[in-house]
């Protein structure tokens, strides 16, 4: 309980004194993970709504998939993507390990499914009250897709925040394509692993309490953005 | 599609602003000479004498020898010769250069319910706690200091393989994550010195055993071979090479302490590397 009481004090005083290696690490860990978001979100966002859209062959089994797909393990990610970069991998002379955007690859992986099928099930249910009207306008799918990613886009919101609360407390993969380098790739979550490591419970609680503020941070500014939960909007 | 130029600039600019201008030099090093804090003397040092970047990635030595041999470093930093010895003799070396030593030590609760603490030698003490069956707490992941346990524990003619589970954990993680096992169940563990003078939750645990030279602990410096990766960045793995060995380097480990506790001896011969 100690430790507790320490950390919120360590939170405390790392934001209280603008210590720079904590606001280094902040914005990292911001730039990896919106960076990982906004590109899983234009991925998966046309990608549920095609599913919705769209009858195909297999299509009961491409959504079973991508569903499973919402429960990759980070580590088994971090390691996939660790040997496509290495040197010794395909992709090795893009010289792309433990950099940033190594990173970012790596959170786009874990987080599109995730993304995809939230997004999925919302349009599936505005898809089922619009099907009638956008057929009898006879639309063509780009159109329809376009008119129901935007009519659902409060969801769709909902379905980016999911995956960027999932990539931002995310610490398997990043640690294994990222390499946890000062200065170059440690974010939060791999300075919390190093400093537990280190037997420093309280400043790596304080950083947790950090990564909680700022995921809470991001929540609330989106929504505020977004005007979500007005009165004059539903 | 208005939008779209600026919005892919934007993600472009975000996930490629990483590239930097100075020299920088990608080295693997053991978690215990991070954890000794040097590297934090050592690196500002390095930047102002040579303007070199290093960048480190803190891993045990079987993955820094796997992150050698894939190529993804420019030079390790480690701590098991016999590993050392065969990464050179497969090319992935160029050759292995000492830098100093350090010591193990027997870490166990207050109480030392197996009684090390008068133990003459090494083995005499692993003997002690596999006698008495007191928890021990492996790092079990293969590093420098899980081998040198390994072999530790053969000297004092056990097999780890053969201990029962009931005794003998393998954590299967890092110094500072095995500690933290270790001082949770109060049980024996086997550290560098200087991982356990910076670690923070030492509980009621404490040296029991140190001082045999069998413990002594050797770190070299393995440049990686341009001949398998021809990337590497030979050249500035050469220049940090001849840093560390060179008089003021090897006074900063000399006389780096903790509490008052000389951590490391630097041993670097400055005519070559092996």
């Amino acid at each position: 309980m100690r430790d507790l009481w320490q950390g919120m004090i360590e939170a405390f005083w790392l934001i209280a004194s603008f210590n720079a290696d904590l606001y280094e690490i902040v914005l990292r860990s911001l730039q990896v993970t919106v960076t990982a978001v906004i590109i899983a979100s234009a991925i998966a966002l046309p990608l549920g709504a095609a599913l919705a859209v769209n009858r195909f062959r297999y299509r009961r089994a491409t959504i079973s998939l991508l569903n499973a797909l919402m429960g990759l393990p980070p580590v088994v990610v971090g390691l996939f993507v660790y040997i496509l970069l290495s040197r010794s991998g395909p992709f090795g002379v893009l010289g792309l390990l433990f950099t940033p955007t190594a990173m970012i690859i790596a959170q786009i992986i874990i987080i599109t499914p995730l993304i995809a099928s939230i997004a999925h099930q919302a349009i599936r249910d505005l898809w089922a009250s619009y099907h009638d009207l956008l057929i009898s306008m006879n639309t063509t799918k780009w159109q329809r897709m376009r008119t129901l990613i935007w009519d659902a886009r409060r969801s769709l919101i909902t379905a980016s925040l999911a995956g960027f609360g999932r990539a931002i407390g995310e610490v398997g993969a990043i640690m294994i394509v990222g390499g946890n380098i000062d200065h170059l790739t440690r974010v939060l979550t791999t300075a919390i692993a190093l400093e537990t490591g280190k037997g420093d419970f309280s400043l790596a609680l304080g950083l947790g309490f950090i990564l909680i503020a700022l995921a809470i941070a991001v929540n609330m500014a989106i929504h505020a953005i977004s005007r979500t939960e007005r009165a004059s909007t539903w | 599609m208005r939008y779209f130029s600026p919005l892919m600039g934007l993600i472009f600019s975000l996930a490629f602003s990483t590239a930097s201008l100075a020299d920088d030099i990608k080295v693997a090093v053991t978690t215990s000479f991070h954890n000794s804090g040097l590297s934090d003397i050592l690196l500002p040092e390095i930047k102002k004498d040579l303007g070199l970047d290093v960048h480190l990635l803190v891993v045990g030595t079987g993955q820094a020898l796997k992150l050698g041999r894939a190529g993804d470093v420019d030079a390790i930093l480690v701590h098991s010769r016999n590993a050392e010895d065969t990464f050179v003799a497969e090319g992935y070396g160029t050759h292995r250069r000492e830098i100093m030593y350090n010591d193990f030590v027997i870490i166990g609760p207050g109480s030392d319910p197996a009684g090390i603490s008068t133990a003459e030698k090494a083995n005499e003490a692993l003997a002690k706690i596999a006698d008495a069956e007191a928890i021990f707490v492996s790092r079990g992941d293969d590093s420098g200091t899980h081998r040198k346990e390994t072999a530790l524990w053969q000297t004092a003619g056990q097999n780890p393989e053969g201990f029962d589970v009931s005794w003998y954990r393998e954590a299967g993680a890092g110094m500072g994550a095995t500690l933290n096992t270790a001082v949770g169940m109060d049980a024996y563990v086997i550290s560098d010195r200087a991982s356990w003078l910076k670690f923070k939750n030492k509980g009621d645990s404490k040296i029991l055993f140190s001082g045999d030279p069998v413990l002594f602990n050797q770190y070299a410096y393995l440049p990686i071979s341009k001949e398998k990766h021809a990337h590497t960045k030979d050249e500035l793995a050469l220049q940090l090479e001849e840093w560390l060995v060179s008089k003021k380097a090897q006074d900063i480990i000399g006389s780096y302490t903790i509490g008052g506790e000389t951590l490391f001896t630097p041993n670097a011969n400055a005519s070559g590397g092996t």
